[in-house]
């Protein structure tokens, strides 16, 4: 017997209150990633194979720096949003999912602190 | 929480493979294998973050010809999930949802993502990309 009230049974299993935030993360990131992931491209063809020196004068222009550093943020943020729907998505038993998606943001925080750090390292002591 | 009876994504192997879904789970296959690539990405620039010699050691990797094979593959997948990432958000939009339509922008993703690779890989190997 459906113990439920009508409107519950009528709800269904409902929203699970945080999926429009990250849907729209997942698109703001995409459409700054689009543009600059062409402009890294286009860049490091410039530092493919490249001394320290050729890639530090390169990595040492604000503008360079600045742009760098958003790609990185759009990068670790737009790439943790997405691992997460693919393990929610395969990933069955609900500890084993949680932990994964805990491993794949933290795990992209660091990563991203890391890069950033580095960037700012090759441009301030150039 | 009735979160037994939520809905499951659809299984492949009880489909056919159409362009649709190959293009689809190309777009998947990309983006998981770009953030495999992220990790790469973080290992060159925290070498460059150490100074010149990890970062010429680095660079020694990247060069070698397993390190420029990885990057081959991730040129590829980088131009292929931008330009479906885009498709995608056409159809956020409302825009291109007729059969006609997805087949052929399917088809154009998968013509420019090769065609990008490839100018991409004659400009880095012919030495004649600069900043
Ligand atoms: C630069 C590195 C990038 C990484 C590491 C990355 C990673 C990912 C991952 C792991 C997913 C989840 C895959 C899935 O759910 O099927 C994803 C989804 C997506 N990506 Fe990216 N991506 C990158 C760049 C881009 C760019 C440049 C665009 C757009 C122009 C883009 C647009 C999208 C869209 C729209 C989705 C959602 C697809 C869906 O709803 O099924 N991505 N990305």
């Amino acid at each position: 017997m459906d113990m439920r009230s009508h409107l519950g049974r009528a709800r269904g299993p409902g929203s699970t209150d945080n999926g429009v935030e990250h849907w729209i993360s997942e698109r703001f990131s995409a459409i700054a990633l689009a543009p600059l992931s062409l402009w890294f491209i286009y860049s490091a063809l410039g530092f493919a194979g490249a001394d320290y020196a050729t890639f530090q004068a390169w990595q040492s222009q604000p503008g360079n720096v600045i742009l760098m550093i958003l790609f990185l943020l759009a990068m670790f943020q737009h790439g943790q949003l997405g691992l997460t729907v693919v393990f929610e998505d395969y990933i069955q038993p609900v500890w084993l999912k949680n932990i994964s998606v805990a491993i794949v943001k933290y795990t992209a925080l660091l990563f991203c602190v890391a890069c950033i750090f580095s960037v700012l390292r090759v441009a301030f002591t150039a | 929480m009735a979160s037994s009876n939520r809905p499951l994504s659809p299984h492949l192997q009880v489909y056919r493979p159409q362009i649709t879904s190959v293009v689809s789970i190309i777009h998947r296959i990309c983006g998981v294998s770009l953030m495999f690539g992220t990790v790469l990405f973080t290992y060159w620039l925290t070498s460059a973050g150490y100074g010149p010699a990890a970062f010429e050691r680095a660079q020694a990797v990247m060069g070698s010809w397993l390190g420029q094979l990885i990057m081959f593959g991730f040129t590829f997948a980088l131009y292929y999930h931008t330009a479906n990432g885009l498709r995608h958000m056409a159809w956020d939009l409302g825009l291109g949802f007729e059969m006609t339509a997805v087949n052929k922008t399917g088809m154009m993703v998968v013509a420019f993502s090769l065609i990008m690779t490839g100018l991409t890989w004659y400009v880095a190997l012919s030495g004649s990309g600069g900043l």
